[in-house]
């Protein structure tokens, strides 16, 4: 037949079955929109923008009962989670599915928003503060679910976690959605570095909602989020405050005692048989951890060995290692302060990757799984080297599983840091309060009181020795700890279950009991 | 040991404890305690006050303890000091004499 165009073409080929002839359509005698042209042309911001995030919850059609997220870039900075969920709250919808990356402190507004029953349940991978107490203290009716970040996004990915409406905080957004946690065309004022977290939100979501204070001119490169994966973009005063980045668990440490882990670590990370040239690193929030790299450097500069890339959340010591030419790459899916922030905007090498990317366990490889060596903080640890990065000793929960479990798994050497003894309380337990991180992926305990190897990692003990350094069992260091404080009681625990953990495979690897009181 | 005073040791910093004594005329020794680590070592703080009482022969106090981890030996330091000074005995068993 004859196509829109006027070509003899086919209807049906064998080998490539029916197919469909152009068809030209015209009109009121014109084959584009010229009414649409002409309005683009005197608006340019024709587009996505909507006037408030109440049009935008209307437009991206929520109901009650959906999942919604949010991304934690801006740690205790965040305005977005409480500035979205007051506005649900009052336009009445219930019984929601919060699935944002983390929460933290600032978030304890969810609590009136639990209690009225707008919020029915949280999948989240920490808790920290007030609302983390209420929901140790059994304020959901559904325990919150706990995910490691690679966890987080395997589920989402393989619709496990379907996301109804993303909404996520954008420091630079255009008209159409190009979206990044800088801005190539302004200091964008809540700069929070990369989005790598929301990046799986923004591509999986069925409807994504950009928040942003710094709307720029089209196109918004260089992007992270792209304007073919975003629906709807509110414009907003202020979407975050960028000095809390740095802040808690992500601090840059003075404490003597985290300075002498962090060298002993780097110690360590020197013998482990690990640190040739090219190898790679994650070093893991807390104190010690984040200072292991400032030890670290002064041994690759005396040994002449250069990293290969550095993984996770960045700080400016990693970012000023990349620029001194030690680090050659830098794979970045959360900044953990401003020096880093700045340095994915200006350093070609130091690029952004999403949580997928990062660490999740399904996909068909992801940067955890390449990882040589990774310092890791801990809460309690235990005789079988399970770790407990998410109740405190008291059993609240009061922290995050993070990508804790997915880079201990992934690394070749996994090295956890942790004082023996916090004021009374050993980090050392028989059996830990909650297992985040199984026994049998940790490899070494550094603490400032002595290193203890996994006797399932024989090799790397005998490295050690043979550089000279010091092992002992674990249940040596717990012995020493306890000849100092004692043996504490065990917490009492009630029967019901506040948390699930899940590992990052999505099992289940432990649950979080509410405490006796 | 009789109490004349009420008796004050120790701060309120990480890892010690603040300890108040005062008359508890016939009622024996009660202690009132507020603690960071309550349900880990609560039990073993109430125990080494109490220890520490008797040890000086000091019978019917109330005791007010307000603690940020100390350890035993802390507690036990700050428990003889609030002591002596409740008791107004000059015992101060850590003098050289």
């Amino acid at each position: 037949m004859l196509n829109g165009v006027n070509r003899e073409v086919p209807m049906e080929i064998e080998g490539l079955g029916v197919l469909r002839p152009y068809q030209s359509l015209v009109k009121n005698g014109q084959a584009k929109n010229i009414e649409r042209l002409k309005d683009r042309q005197m608006n340019p911001s024709k587009n996505k923008i909507v006037g408030s995030i109440e049009k935008a919850i209307e437009s991206a059609g929520l109901k009650d009962g959906m999942t919604i997220s949010f991304h934690h870039h801006f740690r205790n900075g965040d305005y977005i989670v409480n500035m979205v969920m007051d506005v649900i709250a009052k336009m009445g919808f219930k019984d929601l599915v919060l699935a944002p990356s983390s929460l933290t402190d600032i978030h304890a507004p969810l609590i009136r928003h639990i209690k009225n029953g707008v919020v029915r349940r949280i999948e989240t991978s920490g808790l920290r503060g007030e609302l983390a107490t209420e929901i140790s203290n059994g304020l959901m009716d559904v325990p919150v679910v706990i995910n490691s970040h690679g966890g987080r996004a395997r589920a989402i990915a393989s619709g496990e976690l379907p996301i109804d409406v993303a909404f996520l905080g954008a420091p630079s957004s255009d008209s159409y959605g190009n979206a990044n946690g800088y801005s190539g065309q302004n200091s964008a004022p809540s700069a929070c570095g990369s989005l790598g977290y929301a990046l799986v939100d923004a591509q999986h979501a069925k409807k994504v909602v950009l928040i942003t204070d710094n709307l720029v001119p089209y196109p918004n490169t260089p992007f992270s989020i792209s304007e073919s994966q975003v629906d709807y973009i509110v414009v907003v005063d202020s979407i975050g405050d960028p000095t809390k980045i740095g802040s808690g668990a992500t601090r840059y440490t003075k404490n003597p005692k985290e300075l002498m882990i962090a060298q002993t670590a780097a110690d360590v990370i020197e013998a482990s048989g690990y640190f040739t040239d090219g190898f790679s690193m994650q070093m893991g929030s807390g104190g010690a951890s984040l200072a292991t790299t400032r030890f670290l450097r002064e041994k690759m500069i005396a040994a002449n060995i250069k990293c290969s890339f550095a993984l996770g959340g960045i700080t400016g010591h990693i970012a000023a290692m990349h620029e001194e030419g030690l680090i050659n790459r830098i794979l970045d899916v959360q900044g953990f302060d401003l020096t880093a922030v700045e340095s994915l905007k200006k350093n070609r090498f130091h690029h952004q990757i999403d949580a997928e990317f990062y660490a999740s366990p399904d996909n068909a490889g992801c940067a955890a799984h390449q990882l040589d060596v990774v310092v890791l903080s801990a809460l309690e640890i235990d005789l079988d080297f399970n770790v407990n990065v998410i109740t405190g000793s008291d059993g609240v929960i009061r922290g995050a599983s993070g990508g804790h479990s997915d880079t201990a798994a992934g690394a070749s050497c996994a090295i956890i840091v942790a004082p023996l003894i916090r004021g009374r309380i050993p980090s050392i337990l028989d059996r830990v309060n909650t297992i985040v991180t199984p026994g049998h992926i940790v490899d070494v305990l550094v603490t400032d009181q002595g290193i203890a190897v996994n006797p399932l990692r024989k090799d790397i003990e005998q490295n050690l020795k043979t550089a000279g350094i010091p092992v002992v069992s674990i249940d040596e260091l717990k012995a020493k700890a306890e000849r100092i404080v004692g043996k504490p009681d065990l917490i009492q625990w009630e029967d019901k279950i506040v948390g699930v953990v899940k590992y990052r495979d999505g099992s289940v690897i432990d649950v979080i009991r509410q405490v006796k009181k | 040991m009789e109490i004349k005073d009420v008796g004050m040791a120790g701060t309120l910093e990480s890892s010690d404890i603040m300890i108040s004594i005062e008359k508890n005329e016939g009622k024996g020794i009660e202690i009132e305690l507020k603690s960071t680590v309550e349900s880990q070592f609560g039990s073993q703080i109430r125990k080494v006050i109490k220890e520490t009482l008797e040890k000086m022969g000091v019978t019917n106090v109330f005791v007010r303890a307000n603690d940020k981890g100390a350890l035993d030996c802390t507690i036990q330091a700050r428990v003889e000091a609030a002591a002596s000074r409740a008791t107004q005995a000059g015992f101060k068993p850590w003098e050289v004499e």
